[in-house]
């Protein structure tokens, strides 16, 4: 990159002149061609797999006939390619065509259980970001005491948990038993946001308690890394007292770990939410999938699975640039 | 290593470990009772007979338990090992010949962890038959671009040491460079990982029968069996939680060993950490 002989280019210059701007730009470049990667995958990967939705649909009815009708009346009998560039042109436009079971909108389904799915995993992240942080700063002030040892156990635990164990756990004990809990947890249109809190109330808690495990331990081994590295022993050394020396040394190193810690917790959250959403009958996005699924609507199965993995591209690319602008060093790599 | 040197929290999950296999692998002779065998009404309260109750169409809980560890483990653990063996063989490739090869398996790599593993099981379950040999599959490809990451990194490391550099002056061919001069010497880290992906298998296993894509009725399997009695629960009939608790606590005891495995790696390392 920094041949002389290369110098004299305007790209360089201005890459020079503005680095941080040039790294931004790169990375969101970079998330645009991997989006349009994934969307030939999802796309051309399902074509290329055995399996085909007129058989699996018609059973034992499937006469070569009755099938190539159905496959015309989907317009699967045409070149892939042509197809591939037809979705995906209308997908741009925000329409994901007709679902095959039920013949609706895919669209607009999508655009009421988005909005829900975001909802309860956006409420799960307020609660859960400023918990692990807090636990995991905690966890490392008591480092191999009594403490850090509790953590340490627990959420090991919470690790170990399926996604569905704890949501039913949690209804068992506080829809069923108690009784101070709604299930399930059905949201509509005309509902009061208090009302609406009051039932994601279960299935925020799980999210929370699912994510709150991994992004504590993420936390925890970041910070230490960094108390353990030789600056903070120099400071230590040179007399400088506890709480100074993690403000003006240790903080400014870990925001960088951390946020990248939050950012791959949040993608990792909004996986989480398919599982929990079935579990507690929520109108979500994740629902809509794994129904989609079992029934090889592909249409609604494409639709999900792009947004699904455009979303996790986003958060995973906010970490990265939000990691280059916390720190300086990874504006100059090499 | 000497016996003792082992903590107690990873003897915990080794004695959890060992007492599961044991169960599938003797499952016909420990269940009280058959696998399929319908003995009494539906969600059946535990007595003396059944330890745990009966299910939704009334067969003993127990006994589905001990077989559905037959399903569980052999799932998990066929996908763990082809998901291993296939990431390692793949990144030590790329990490051994770099150039090329090494620029395409990474990018590719990269593609297939961009798709969140849920989402692109989903995605590609929904057109392959339902089977047990597509579900090992799919589950070990997808899990096998994890393995490809964390060994390339390693095997990176030792790939640029003088006794590889001297194995390849010899004339040793890609092979031996592989299974002779950087395997014994990723060992360490690449076992914890091996625990850690089975742990993330059986979740993973149970989460995709949980959703009535992983293992087909009537065989029992963990996840499915939570699926079919999940509707107990609004009636306070805690059956569904019983094969949860199982699931938890099998990865919860290889949580345990891959923990201590951990700590010896990084102790073996050394420095001032205490991670």
């Amino acid at each position: 990159m920094s041949n002389p002989a290369d110098a004299g280019q305007p790209g360089l210059r201005l890459r020079e002149r503005f680095p941080l701007v040039a790294l931004i730009a790169e990375r969101l470049a970079l998330s645009i061609v991997l989006l349009f990667a994934v969307s030939i995958l999802i796309f051309g990967g399902l074509e290329a797999l055995p399996g085909d939705f007129a058989t699996t649909y018609l059973g034992q009815s499937a006469t070569p006939q009755a099938v190539a009708n159905i496959r015309a009346e989907l317009g699967l009998d045409r070149p892939v390619t042509t197809r591939y560039a037809e979705w995906l042109g209308n997908a741009l436009h925000g329409d994901f065509g007709t679902s095959w079971a039920s013949k609706n909108s895919v669209s607009e389904q999508i655009a009421n259980r988005l909005g829900n799915s975001l909802f309860l995993a956006g409420f799960a992240a307020i609660i859960a970001v400023p918990l692990a942080v807090g636990l995991g700063m905690l966890s490392v002030h008591f480092r191999n005491r009594l403490p850090d040892k509790v953590i340490n156990v627990l959420s090991l635990a919470a690790i170990s948990l399926p996604e569905f164990f704890i949501g039913y756990l949690l209804i068992y004990f506080f829809a069923v038993r108690y009784g101070i809990a709604t299930f399930p947890a059905t949201v509509y249109a005309e509902m009061s946001f208090l009302e609406r809190l009051q039932a994601i109330a279960l299935p925020t808690a799980t999210l929370v308690l699912v994510v709150l495990a991994h992004m504590m331990r993420m936390t925890r081994a970041a910070i230490l890394s960094v108390m353990s590295s030789a600056y903070m022993e120099t400071a230590e050394l040179k007399g400088l007292g506890a709480f100074r020396a993690i403000v003006k040394h240790a903080a400014p190193n870990a925001l960088a770990p951390i946020i990248n810690v939050v950012a791959l917790n949040l993608a990792y959250l909004v996986v989480g939410v398919v599982v929990v959403e079935v579990v507690f009958v929520y109108p979500g996005m994740g629902q809509y999938m794994v129904d989609a699924v079992t029934v090889r609507d592909m249409p609604v199965v494409q639709a999900c699975g792009l947004i699904f993995a455009a979303v996790y591209i986003f958060l995973n690319m906010v970490a990265d640039i939000l990691a280059i602008v916390a720190n300086p060093r990874l504006r100059h790599p090499r | 290593m000497r016996l003792r040197d082992i903590p107690i929290t990873a003897w915990i999950g080794i004695i959890g470990i060992i007492a599961a296999f044991i169960c599938a692998f003797f499952a016909p002779w420990i269940a009280p009772f058959g696998e399929t065998d319908v003995l009494g009404d539906v969600w059946a309260p535990a007595d003396a007979q059944h330890v745990f109750g009966l299910d939704n169409l009334g067969r003993d809980i127990l006994s589905r338990l001990i077989y559905g560890a037959r399903t569980t483990l052999f799932v998990a653990l066929g996908a763990t090992v082809i998901s291993f063996s296939l990431g390692i063989i793949l990144s030590f490739t790329a990490a051994v010949s770099r150039g090329a090869i090494d620029l395409v398996l990474s990018r590719f790599n990269d593609l297939m962890m961009s798709i969140p593993t849920l989402i692109f099981a989903l995605v590609v379950l929904a057109v392959l038959p339902q089977n047990l040999i597509v579900l090992i599959l799919v589950m070990a490809i997808l899990d096998s671009t994890r393995v490809y990451r964390l060994g390339r990194a390693v095997a990176l490391d030792v790939a640029v040491m003088e006794f590889v550099e001297a194995a390849k002056l010899r004339g040793e061919g890609k092979l031996w460079i592989i299974f002779r001069e950087i395997l014994p010497n990723t060992l360490s880290p690449l076992l914890a990982e091996f625990g850690l992906r089975f742990a993330f298998a059986i979740l993973f296993l149970s989460t995709l029968s949980f959703l009535g894509l992983g293992i087909q009725p009537p065989a029992a399997d963990w996840g499915g069996m939570v699926k079919d009695n999940k509707d107990g629960i609004i009636f306070g009939i805690s059956a569904a939680l019983v094969p949860g608790a199982a699931i938890a606590a099998l990865a919860v005891c290889v949580n345990l060993v891959v923990d201590w495995l951990l700590k010896r790696t990084s102790s073996l390392k050394g420095g001032r950490g205490d991670a």
